[in-house]
């Protein structure tokens, strides 16, 4: 058993030690029917090869995207990771470490922490933000409920262009505190007017840029109605490589981002774990959820970083702490930081750019298909079309050609009359012009 | 610090001084060679919504970064670096083959949205782990989709209120033992429930009369952890049980410290309803400096038609995603995160328990119990466990042996830093005065615990002859000495700033709205 040190010597000795004849007496409190003379029925232990040919195998049931032209997006993007990134996490200082709780000996995990809740505040342009939430989707949701503790309203509005996951994760976390989340129809005409749903009673309302469908949008005038009635404006981003390129959304003067961090330093992992963003005014600190890093002193007064303001949080406060969350993503928040240093300034921009341009790419081809309508005026690496026939099915037949070829708007929203045909398409970095011209033959004998 | 003590260049040998990203580099260096891809404002897309001015981000390259990040990791105590005896947390072996295995093509890279025709391999993993997580619980049923132990309490008791709603016995109250982790109580806040405490009896157990008096027909649920964190089994966990289930109240287990019991004990055997499994804890995840975590949750045959979306399901001769209560012949309560869970915990979880088998698993939790019992008989007398044993997965003390001492719990765990040890979890739990609480878990050797053993004895006896001192400067030997933790919390700064003459901003563009 390799993970397992003592030697049958060891435990004699142990038992000897303890004053117990066997292991057994020291599991005398479990009442005796319920303790197992037996191990459960489980298959029993495997060598290293033996479990690697496990996986490998449940990997071969699989089409891994990066074996084939894809084009998946909607809220999880394919770009590259340099490789520094995956050496790094895997130190084993960063790896097996745990939260912070020993601030002396837990300077590294703190010190990219506060990295991170800087680089986030630069790249959103708000004034501060946390040490990350679990995902997109549940930043959300707490983006709201923090919006209604500033607000005490219980109110609020979420766009048709908010992430169909998002805006499910946000509605039930409502209703079981009795918030009134009202949704607005999705809408790929981005001709939505949040605005006029304003009332003294709403806390929040909740976009996203760009939107579900891909849409680039300016928020401004709807920060500044959300004002006028006391409102906050939360703005969710699902691809943070777009704030390499677009105005961020503290210069439209948004109050809250809540975002998804998968798109630097994170594999798409099958949908998790990715990094959970959250960033906000500073007047609003005592309202966050999750953890928070501050740089203080040590006793010699040298600069040194701790978790702070912790009172907000369950193990001090309980039932009313402003959140039940104790973990954050570490490791995620980890390649997320690495993978912005490695970029940096001029970096953020050109693979903004550079996304952008190869959707546009992308774009132009297929608005040159028969049976393909081009939906969005705007967009950033990402945008819908519109197909002569139910996309689902259009997928899964360039599946069998070899191409992941987008995701369908009917798995997002299934019960939408309009959903049927529509279609998502990604482009990042990492697609060629050899997999643009691969979907483009494809989709021309597929439609 | 002491003049001899400092150096010119503030690095001391191995222990490197790193200032921050922000005030290294220069903007126009990048460690990421990207072609460069002029986009004039007339060919771009972004209707006008395009950033102006400068991000604000340091740029540096490779072997600046590289080094950055080394020096960081080097000021970090770890589970590889030695014995990490927070208990609670459960710091045991991170097996390098999970990372492997995590990072393979058709695995790490999979697309949550691809067609579930091509991810067919994905959806019977996550169905071959439920299966692990319902035998070894004894419990039918598992919800996947909790992206930690705090989101799967949420989870448990967000299925555990529709199951009420459902059959229209609207409950108001939770009951959580005093000693329960803090995200018990937040968690049933979370979920629009009032928080009741129960008491501890004299044994570090639920008081059974305490409980059964304030169980009434508005308790939606008992919420108590086994092992509890005392580091105890609950002896009258059949009969806490019966008293919830006999005024239709539902039993929510925290599984936290099910590292110390699986494979042995299944919960289903003991009456619960509903409990979350921190993959990390008890299946050898990262920790990761603080997730990320994983937190499915097992329920009982009454509670898995309210588990929420997605859930996999057998379908022809493959599997099947359901993504949505539309789309269900059951009924979920709704959605609580992106996408299907934590699918690269679900790899490292299920490499390690097929690693371990039944049988390894038998022998870890065993392993974990002797060593945590190990240490409480060798320690007695030197310091004061705070129950009699035998104690399950973590031994509790109290500061009854630093009485007069001048020597506080904190001091105690921060002179354990300058012997190398990271401190056990201290002041938790609450109801324990001057908590220390050690799991040293089933990764360690006796070599190691016997090191540790010494090392704790000799630091009472230090405590008991007066040098108080030693404990309050402690510790001298780490990266940073103690830090101003009031300071932080009066006058937050939690980001470095630029400093304000050369900073700069990017404005809309609204002549193209």
């Amino acid at each position: 058993m390799r993970y397992l040190p003592l030697t049958e010597a060891d435990r004699r000795a142990m038992l000897d030690a303890i004053g117990v004849p066997s292991v057994d007496d020291l599991f005398c409190d479990v009442p005796p029917p319920a303790r197992l003379q037996v191990p459960v029925d489980l298959p029993f232990h495997l060598d290293e090869p033996a479990v690697e040919r496990a996986f490998h195998a449940f990997a071969a049931r699989n089409i891994s995207p990066s074996a084939v032209p894809t084009f998946l997006g909607a809220g999880v993007y394919r770009h590259h990771i340099p490789a520094a990134v995956d050496h790094l996490i895997q130190r084993g200082e960063f790896l097996t470490a745990y939260t912070p709780y020993q601030p002396e000996i837990a300077q590294g995990t703190l010190q990219y922490l506060f990295e991170f809740q800087t680089q986030l505040a630069l790249i959103t342009g708000m004034e501060i933000a946390n040490a990350s939430l679990y995902d997109g989707a549940t930043a959300c949701a707490e983006a709201v409920m923090m919006a209604c503790r500033i607000a005490r309203r219980r109110r609020i509005i979420l766009s048709g262009g908010l992430h169909p996951h998002y805006r499910a994760t946000t509605e039930t976390y409502c209703r079981f505190l009795g918030i009134d989340a009202v949704a607005m129809p999705p809408s790929w005409t981005g001709d939505e007017d949040p605005a006029a749903r304003l009332d003294r009673d709403a806390a929040c309302v909740v976009v996203q840029n760009p939107d579900v469908f891909g849409r680039v949008r300016d928020y401004s005038a709807l920060a500044v109605a959300c004002h006028a009635q006391g409102a906050l404006l939360v703005v969710a981003v699902n691809e943070v490589v777009s704030l390499g390129l677009l105005t961020p959304p503290g210069e439209m003067d948004a109050d809250i981002v809540a975002g998804e961090g998968q798109s630097l330093g994170n594999s798409p992992s099958f949908g998790g774990p990715t990094v959970g963003l959250l960033a906000a005014r500073e007047r609003f600190v005592r309202q966050m959820p999750g953890r928070l890093c501050g740089e203080t002193v040590d006793v010699d007064g040298r600069r040194g970083f701790v978790l702070t303001l912790s009172t907000r949080e369950q193990h001090i406060r309980r039932d009313k702490a402003t959140s039940n969350i104790c973990t954050n993503s570490g490791l995620c928040a980890l390649a997320f930081t690495i993978h912005l240093t490695l970029l940096g300034e001029l970096g953020l921009k050109r693979l903004g750019e550079l996304n952008h341009a190869r959707a546009i790419a992308l774009f132009d081809r297929l608005a040159a298909i028969p049976g393909v309508e081009m939906l969005n005026e705007t967009f950033f690496n990402e945008f819908t079309v519109r197909l002569g026939q139910p996309a689902a099915n259009v997928v899964e037949a360039l599946a069998a050609r070899g191409i992941l070829g987008g995701v369908p708007v009917s798995r997002l929203l299934p019960g939408w009359s309009e959903a049927e045909p529509l279609l998502l398409l990604a482009a990042t970095e990492l697609n060629t012009d050899d997999d643009i011209d691969a979907l483009v033959s494809a989709m021309r004998e597929v439609l | 610090m002491p003049e001899s003590d400092t150096t010119i260049s503030g690095h001391r040998g191995l222990q490197l001084e790193e200032p921050l990203i922000f005030e290294q580099g220069s903007p126009s260096k990048s460690a990421v060679d990207l072609p460069e891809c002029a986009l004039p404002d007339g060919e771009d897309r972004l209707g006008g919504v395009r950033r102006r001015g400068p991000v604000g981000l340091p740029g540096l390259s490779e072997p600046e970064v590289v080094r950055h990040y080394l020096r960081l990791s080097q000021k970090n105590y770890s589970i590889d670096s030695g014995l990490f005896t927070l208990g609670s947390c459960t710091m045991k072996h991170n097996p390098r083959l999970n990372e492997k295995l995590a990072r393979l093509p058709g695995l790490g890279d999979l697309h949550p949205l691809q067609p579930v025709s091509t991810a067919q391999g994905a959806l019977e993993l996550i169905q071959v782990l439920a299966h692990w997580l319902t035998t070894l619980t004894g419990l039918p049923a598992v919800a996947m989709s909790p992206a930690a132990g705090a989101h799967g309490e949420l989870v448990g008791l967000m299925t555990i209120r529709a199951a009420l709603e459902d059959r229209g016995d609207l409950r108001k109250r939770v009951l959580v033992p005093e000693s329960a982790h803090g995200t018990n109580p937040a968690t049933a806040a979370a979920c629009g429930y009032t928080v009741e405490a129960i008491g501890a009896d004299g044994r570090g157990r639920v008081d059974l009369a305490h409980l059964r008096a304030q169980l009434s027909n508005d308790v939606a649920a008992i919420m108590v952890t086994n092992p509890n964190t005392c580091g105890l089994f609950e002896t009258e966990i059949l009969e806490i049980a019966a008293a919830a289930h006999a005024v239709g109240a539902f039993f929510y287990c925290d599984g936290a410290n099910f590292n110390a019991i699986v494979g042995r004990v299944r919960p289903g055997d003991l009456g619960v309803d509903c409990m979350h499994i921190n993959l990390h804890k008890t299946f050898s995840t990262p920790h990761g400096g603080g997730g990320p975590g994983s937190g499915p949750v097992v329920l009982s045959e009454a509670l898995a038609p309210f588990a929420p979306v997605p859930y996999v399901v057998a379908s022809g001769d493959g599997f099947a995603l359901i993504e949505h209560p539309s789309t269900s012949d059951q009924k979920p309560f709704g959605r609580v995160k992106g996408y299907h869970g934590q699918f690269g915990m679900f790899v490292r979880a299920l490499a390690y328990m097929m690693s371990m088998g039944a049988d390894g698993l038998w022998q870890a939790s065993a392993d974990a119990v002797l060593n945590a019992n190990y240490v409480m008989a060798e320690l007695d007398g030197a310091m004061t466990p705070a129950f009699p044993g035998p104690c399950m997965h973590e031994a509790l003390f109290d500061d009854t042996f630093l009485k007069d001492t001048g020597v506080t719990t904190l001091d105690f765990a921060k002179a354990m830093i300058d012997e190398g040890f990271h401190p056990m979890t201290v002041y938790f739990p609450m109801v324990v005065h001057g908590a220390m609480l050690v799991e040293p878990t089933e990764s360690e050797s006796k070599a190691t615990l016997d090191l540790f053993i010494r090392t704790l004895r000799g630091l009472a006896q230090r405590a008991k002859s007066g040098d108080s001192e030693h404990f309050r400067a402690a510790p001298r030997f780490a990266p940073r000495r103690r830090l101003d933790e009031t300071r932080a919390a009066r006058s937050p700064i939690l980001r470095w700033r630029p400093n304000p003459d050369t900073a700069a901003g990017s404005t809309i563009d609204r002549a193209a709205e």
